[in-house]
């Protein structure tokens, strides 16, 4: 396959497209709105919808319609829209329908700025909608993984009949760089269970009413009972120099590839340095971090927040190793240089050949 | 011998076919509704069901399900059923009909849910023209949370949320939704019924199954607003809130026919279907036959090349563009390459640059903090980005005298009037790529060839691609000759 | 046969079971043959009764009628002009009907 350069904004468009999704309703804002553009310019060539909706909250509601009709749909936002969409992704949710959101994540709380920010991830991971549901949650951190994950996020939002976020920043977004396709486009499909105005499917019901105590519980339960099947099964995470890794830098996103080229540079200074960086942010890897612990000395949070997955990370150790954070805000990104001395800090404090070298050198 | 007599007589009006015979999704007491007795809702269901059986359209019938003493339509209806959250039903709807054109698609909405919560979504709606029925149930006030006061509410009204009566000073007006949307050039047809005797019920029944023939005609967008009666909410009964309906609702909410465009529109047929599959690639501009080969065979030393590119500038200046230039023709040439807009903070006053990386290895992190080449095309720009220049990189700089604090010992600088030579090529808007061309000179790890794909990929104007092509030249020269001159 | 006359257009079934007894097809039937009954029904209300007679099948209360399938109304078969039978007043038919 070759390859062309192309923003990751548009990419996910192209991807979701190739990947059978046939409607996108959505309502522009910085830094996503490429996403709804790109949308607009291709949708309607290759025989799908578009729709500008009124305002994110008729957006997901839209998608809620589509699903229900069995199309695969789409649409992307940042923060502040995602905050308006979480009554339809509960409901897309409670009712088992799949969609994919992009969520272009920038500056908050409240209008914040327009700048990259990771400070989606309570909102997206946690969910911000109300009762018993979980979003599948993916991060890419390149323009590569924003078409891979894209795709993907179809499948698996058709194979958990849940909504999927596609989780990541202006960054990845707006960056441009390499990326290839598959050469063949998936068919879309009609599911049995949607309702598609036949006969075949008169009888289909979407909903997330259960007006019986039990009905209601035993629904939680069978969602549940999937979401167990994701954490089994959909976890993904890469890991970059971990196998003799004793502080394992961990963050998602654009962040990842910082901290893959802060290692680079420890490893030259003779840190033994690795990165874990979470793919599937739920289901969340823990094992990896489990496997990791039985040697890394201390595990190092970076984030473009100011500490969200930080809590996943020490759920996942539950006190195994301590866990180290460094968080930026604003806009700001973690700089390499501010990475590496925290690096080398941490080193001097957990590694015991460091700190004999650090009092021998002292003591010279 | 009653069966006999039985078997003169025809039925002529019983239960709907598009009524299930037994509630089986009801927990209990299958065999009635769950509404109050005298409920409007009961008399509307039986209405739309029946226009439903008149029209044929049970198996293409999707009904929209609201959020309030409605929220049950898939209990009684046997079409199919998607229930929507409070206000959005015209927002579903819309996206069920644009999936299935061919479908018929029945919104259902009380007052609360379609004209306070879900105001936006069915004035949207109605303007876009959506091909979708609405039936708008209106008795102006919450029921099925326990009767406060929605914004159908009448003057002097009480509720549990106005009991003192609403007042127009706190409470605005009661929402005429009918008057309200006819005024949208887009709404085929509007009526406004009740159910407040069996005159109007008539008249409500034939509206019903209009709005409903309307869309089976494709013919647009249909609301139809009915006042009903909310007899266990009013605290009267069915009949006296069936009168208050005639005596007293129809005072604020006259009936009568808002809009009709029926006669005027063009009925709409099915939308084509989409290109075959393997169009698809095509079409995006990813299939493999529609891109170059590209040039990498002709890259020499491709395992040196590591560039930390940043480029600044004001915008307007075509630093983006710059990037992009050197982005694609890295591509081009087999690298690895990443461009990232300057985003965020940055972006204030007019300020623009972007990092770009060429390397032959993997790229980790796509953000430039310490370039080994710096394109300032101003001052501000130089002053900002001048101390992150690694050491033993380059400088280039869009003026005549470089800076004397900017200065540094261990760092080249290339300081030229860029934007004067450019104006003297023909256009002084070609800057950014004389700066390029001696940008690329420096690095000396393109080929010609990836530069001139990345222009032509770029440039669609070929006046500009060619003034393009003499500025890289002349780019290239200048650093040539700035090197005799040392 | 001294009660023979010619029988009512319509006739009215009213299912027990289903009428809450909100009594708007009392208020809606032109003739006024629908009344309520004494009894209360299963679930404690008091519903429709079809006074017996006089029906015209006009379906005015079906539509009145709030329930789906409360009220069934029926119409004499249209016959050939000299065919329609002179019957009993159907009084009974409809009785039997309405207890059903």
């Amino acid at each position: 396959m070759r390859k062309q350069l192309m923003k990751g904004n548009e990419a996910i468009v192209k991807s979701a497209i190739l990947a059978g999704c046939r409607a996108f309703y959505g309502y522009p804002i910085t830094p996503a709105s490429e996403i709804t553009e790109a949308a607009a310019e291709y949708m309607s060539q290759t025989g799908g919808v578009f729709l500008q909706a009124e305002s994110e909250v008729a957006a997901v509601n839209m998608l809620y319609g589509a699903a229900s009709a069995g199309v695969r749909c789409m649409t992307s936002s940042s923060g502040p829209g995602i905050s308006l969409m979480q009554e339809g992704i509960s409901y897309m949710a409670g009712a088992e329908l799949p969609c994919v959101i992009a969520d272009i994540t920038r500056g908050g709380p409240g209008l914040g700025n327009i700048a990259a920010e990771q400070s989606d991830y309570h909102q997206v991971v946690k969910g911000g909608g109300h009762g018993n549901y979980r979003t599948i949650v993916l991060a890419p951190h390149s323009v590569q993984e924003m078409a891979d994950l894209t795709a993907l996020a179809f499948e698996l939002a058709d194979r958990y009949r849940n909504p999927v976020v596609v989780l990541a920043d202006g960054f990845i977004g707006q960056m441009m760089e390499p990326v290839e396709f598959p050469q063949t486009a998936v068919e879309p499909r009609q599911p049995d269970w949607a309702v598609a105005g036949t006969a075949a499917t008169r009888g289909n019901l979407i909903n997330s009413l259960f007006m019986d105590i039990d009905d209601l519980e035993a629904h939680v339960n069978a969602l549940e009972a999937k979401y167990r099947i994701a954490e089994e099964r959909e976890t993904r995470a890469e890991e970059w120099n971990t196998d003799d890794a004793e502080i394992v830098l961990v963050g998602y996103g654009i962040v990842g590839r910082i901290l893959k080229a802060v290692t680079a540079e420890a490893r030259a200074e003779g840190i033994h340095v690795g990165v874990l960086r979470p793919i599937t942010l739920y289901p969340f890897p823990t094992q990896h971090f489990q496997r990791l612990a039985m040697r890394a000395r201390v595990f190092v949070v970076v984030e473009m927040s100011n500490g969200q997955l930080i809590e996943d990370v020490r759920l996942a150790l539950n006190g195994a190793r301590p866990v180290e954070f460094l968080g930026r805000t604003g806009g700001n990104v973690p700089s390499h240089d501010e990475v590496l001395a925290l690096v080398r800090k941490l080193a001097r404090r957990y590694l015991p050949v460091n700190a004999v070298e650090e009092e021998r050198m002292a003591n010279v | 011998m009653s069966s006999e007599l039985i078997s003169d007589y025809e039925v002529v009006h019983s239960r709907a076919k598009s009524f299930y015979e037994r509630y089986e999704r009801k927990p209990e007491l299958q065999h009635q509704t769950h509404f109050c007795p005298g409920c409007g809702h009961g008399t509307v269901h039986k209405m739309l069901a029946r226009a439903i059986d008149e029209l044929g359209i049970q198996d293409k019938t999707i009904l929209i399900g609201p959020v309030g003493c409605s929220v049950f339509t898939y209990y009684y209806f046997d079409v199919g059923n998607v229930q929507a959250a409070h206000g959005r039903a015209p927002a579903v709807a819309t996206a069920v009909k644009r999936s299935h054109p061919g479908s018929i698609v029945i919104g259902y909405q009380g007052d609360g849910d379609l004209s306070a919560i879900g105001a936006a979504e069915i004035l949207h709606a109605a303007n876009r023209g959506e091909h979708i029925s609405v039936i708008f149930v209106n008795n102006g006030i919450y029921s099925m949370t326990g009767g406060q006061a929605a914004p159908t509410t009448l003057i002097g009204q009480k509720s549990t949320t106005t009991p003192g009566g609403r007042n127009a000073a706190t409470e605005g007006y009661p929402l005429q939704v009918s008057e309200l949307l006819a005024t949208l050039q887009a709404p085929v047809y509007i009526e406004r019924v009740g159910l407040g005797d069996n005159k109007q019920i008539a008249q409500a029944n034939r509206a019903v199954k209009r709005a409903v023939e309307n869309q089976v005609r494709g013919l647009g967008f249909s609301l139809i607003e009915i006042l009903a009666p909310c007899p266990t909410i009013w605290k009267m009964s069915a009949v006296d809130s069936q009168h208050w309906v005639r005596d007293v609702m129809e005072k604020t909410y006259p009936l009568g026919v808002f809009c009709d465009r029926t006669k005027e529109v063009q009925p709409r047929g099915l939308p084509e279907a989409g290109p075959s599959l393997d169009q698809i690639p095509h079409i995006l501009g990813v299939a493999d036959e529609d891109l170059p080969e590209g040039n990498s065979a002709v890259v020499e030393k491709a395992e040196d090349i590591d560039l930390h590119v940043r480029v600044a500038g004001f915008g307007g200046q075509g630093v983006l563009l710059l990037g992009e230039v050197l982005a694609e023709a890295g591509l081009d040439a087999g690298l690895e390459v990443s461009w990232l807009p300057s985003y965020g903070p940055e972006m204030r006053s007019g300020t623009s640059n972007c990092h770009v990386r060429l390397s032959s290895q993997p790229i980790d992190s796509p953000l430039v903090t310490v370039p080994n080449i710096l394109i300032a095309m101003n001052e501000p720009s130089l002053r900002k980005f001048d101390l992150s220049v690694r050491p033993g990189g380059w400088v280039i700089y869009n003026g005549d005298t470089f800076p004397a604090d900017c200065m540094r010992e261990d760092v080249h600088v290339l300081a030229l009037p860029f934007t004067q030579v450019a104006h003297e090529l023909g256009d002084a808007r070609a800057c950014n790529m004389v700066m390029l061309g001696t940008l690329l000179e420096i690095a000396n790890s393109l080929p010609q060839a990836s530069i001139d794909v990345a222009l032509r990929r770029l440039i669609k104007n070929p006046k500009w691609v060619e003034l393009d092509e003499r500025a890289l030249t002349r780019g290239r020269e200048l650093f040539k000759e700035s090197l005799q001159e040392v | 046969m001294m009660n023979v006359e010619k029988r009512d257009r319509g006739l009215l079934r009213i299912d027990v079971d289903e009428c809450k007894g909100c009594g708007l097809c009392v208020e809606a039937c032109p003739p006024k043959v629908i009344g309520m009954s004494v009894r209360l029904n299963h679930f404690g209300y008091r519903t429709a009764e079809y006074a017996g007679a006089g029906c015209t099948g006009c379906g005015i209360c079906f539509m009145a009628c709030p329930e789906p399938g409360a009220i069934t109304v029926l119409r004499a078969a249209t016959r050939k002009a000299g065919q329609v039978p002179m019957i009993d007043t159907g009084m009974e038919g409809a009785t039997q009907c309405a207890s059903n």
